[in-house]
């Protein structure tokens, strides 16, 4: 790892002051993306501004209802806390199913909202990847795609953005609240994270000295009878394929009064279905509803496919024919590296936890 | 080079180090305790998980100088009835990952006995789950074993759990 100058700041003034006079740092909280990415020489601070002894770790209830959280409450407190488990289930569900217990009790709410990509070119020096180095080119477009975007992506970048816990907060309308030399900054948290368009390395509309203070979520009852469902690689531990962060209230009469959902692992950034929640709103609670909502979501999908064109289809079809003349484990192996199975699985997985979350509210209306 | 006190396993040490130092390299290198493991030096295995202040983190995405005046517990200062467990239940084959596994199982145990959560809890607002072999496997997920002695892992952690 490349020397730095270590700070440590006892309060929020030091922290910011730090960093305005150093604009070559970084916020150091629990470390669990930040020193990796450092080994890897691809984070390279010259200072580190050591922010995890900040008095910002708690979680209150606010005037309106809502709950405020500190930005360095670690994520493991976080899902443990009984507001969230009780009022945002989604949220402490989305968090116990993120990475290990070990980097839950590291990683803090702010350090989770600003966590880089884990495309593996990103990772991958050798490797050329628009995110790491402006203008290099990107080797996943035509590579291991697994892990990509379906959602949100560009001629730039499809890298998926890794978070679990900010797929919870995107359907939750969370509120980010920073702090910098200029003073105090509340932004939505949809407005947080940026598409990639030509600048993929610019990931969120942070300035390079603003820091995470909080985030706030809003009074929302619906969000009592929310659950986020997270589909991998294998069963615990892994970055998600496809996950679904969902809250929904159903009617006496069987139709969607409100919805709020979400996607992990398809989207550029934290995917927040605002199609899928306009189709579900006063529709019948149903299969079909919850498959016509899925379809609006998704038919933006960009896949790529496991011939070099990019077309979707064309690798199953590639792949029969090798079957039959003896190539068939070539197809098979470009359909598994390539993320085109990420349109259907993540229309199954929305389908299948609203389905859960309906059948739930019948069972205790 | 900064000078920073570690408390390790109830004693203070002083050591002179940069701040790029890991706790574990702090740990196997400048004080000399190699029961601590370096896996993957990245998160992803648990080999070199600690508890500091009785929680269990990865050492190696620790910076020690972060570390200065927390409580942290490594192998060497455990004496639980989970080691002979272990032993009993054949919770390893070639050892490397037994000190990480055996500093998380007594982290993820205070953390179950707190009543936590897990992804694979059904009633989140419960006082507590069951410890059944999924929960501790999701709850030990952080720890990898290439020897795959899981069965053995999972028995042992069962074992200690339900006295």
């Amino acid at each position: 790892m490349r020397p730095f100058a270590y700070v440590s700041a006892p309060d929020v003034n030091t922290a910011v002051d730090a960093i305005a006079e150093h604009p070559r740092a970084k916020f150091l909280g629990g470390g669990t993306n930040l020193v990796d990415l450092m080994r890897e020489d691809i984070e390279r601070p010259d200072t580190v501004i050591d922010i995890s002894r900040l008095p910002l770790t708690a979680i209150e209830t606010l005037p309106d209802g809502g709950v405020r959280i500190g930005a360095l409450v670690r994520n493991s407190h976080l899902a443990a806390d009984p507001l969230i488990r009780s009022r945002y289930p989604v949220l402490a569900q989305s968090v116990l199913n993120g990475a290990s217990g070990q980097l839950r009790n590291m990683a803090t709410v702010g350090g989770n909202l600003l966590q880089r990509s884990r495309c593996p070119y990103f990772y991958d020096g050798a490797a050329r990847c628009n995110k790491r180095e402006p203008g290099a080119g990107c080797d996943a477009m035509e590579g291991f795609s697994r892990s990509a975007a379906v959602l949100g992506t560009s001629g730039s970048c499809i890298a998926a953005h890794p978070s679990d816990m900010c797929v919870a907060l995107a359907a939750l309308d969370a509120v980010v609240e920073t702090e910098s030399v200029r003073g105090t900054r509340r932004l939505p948290f949809a407005e947080l994270h940026q598409l990639p368009g030509d600048t993929p390395h610019i990931e969120t509309q942070l300035a390079d000295d603003e820091l995470i203070t909080a985030v706030e979520l809003p009074a929302l009852p619906l969000a009592a009878h929310s659950r986020y469902r997270k589909v991998r690689d294998r069963a615990s531990y892994a970055f998600a394929l496809v996950s679904v962060a969902a809250a929904l209230d159903v009617r006496d009469d069987g139709t969607v009064a409100d919805v709020r959902l979400a996607l992990g692992g398809v989207g550029a950034k934290p995917w927040r279905a605002h199609a899928a929640e306009a189709v579900l709103r006063g529709a019948p609670a149903s299969e079909e509803s919850f498959r016509r909502a899925a379809d609006a979501e998704l038919a933006a999908g960009a896949v790529r496919a496991g011939g070099r064109t990019g077309q979707p289809g064309r690798s199953e079809l590639q792949g029969r024919q090798g079957q039959q003349d003896g190539r068939g484990q070539q197809g098979q192996q470009g359909q598994q590296s390539r993320n085109e199975f990420k349109i259907e699985l993540a229309r199954r997985t929305i389908v299948a936890t609203l389905r859960r979350l309906a059948d739930d509210d019948g069972s205790t209306a | 080079m900064a000078e920073v006190h570690l408390r390790v396993n109830g004693t203070t040490r002083t050591i002179e180090i940069e701040p790029q130092v890991s706790l574990l390299d702090a740990l196997r290198e400048r004080l000399g305790m190699t029961g601590t493991k370096k896996g993957c030096d990245q998160g992803a295995c648990g080999a070199c998980t600690v508890l500091a202040d009785g929680e269990r983190i990865c050492s190696c995405l620790a910076l020690a100088v972060q570390y200065e005046g927390r409580e942290i517990t490594t192998i060497e200062g455990v004496d639980h009835p989970l080691q002979a467990a272990f032993t009993r239940h054949d919770g390893f084959q070639c050892g490397y990952c037994t000190p990480g596994q055996i500093c998380s199982a007594i982290g993820m145990l205070a953390e179950h006995k707190a009543g936590t959560p897990s992804a694979v809890t059904e009633e989140l607002n419960g006082g507590g789950a069951e410890l059944t072999d999924d929960e501790i496997r999701e709850r030990m997920s952080g720890n990898l074993c290439r020897c795959g002695a899981y069965n053995g892992i999972v028995d042992a952690v069962k074992e200690v759990a339900v006295r």
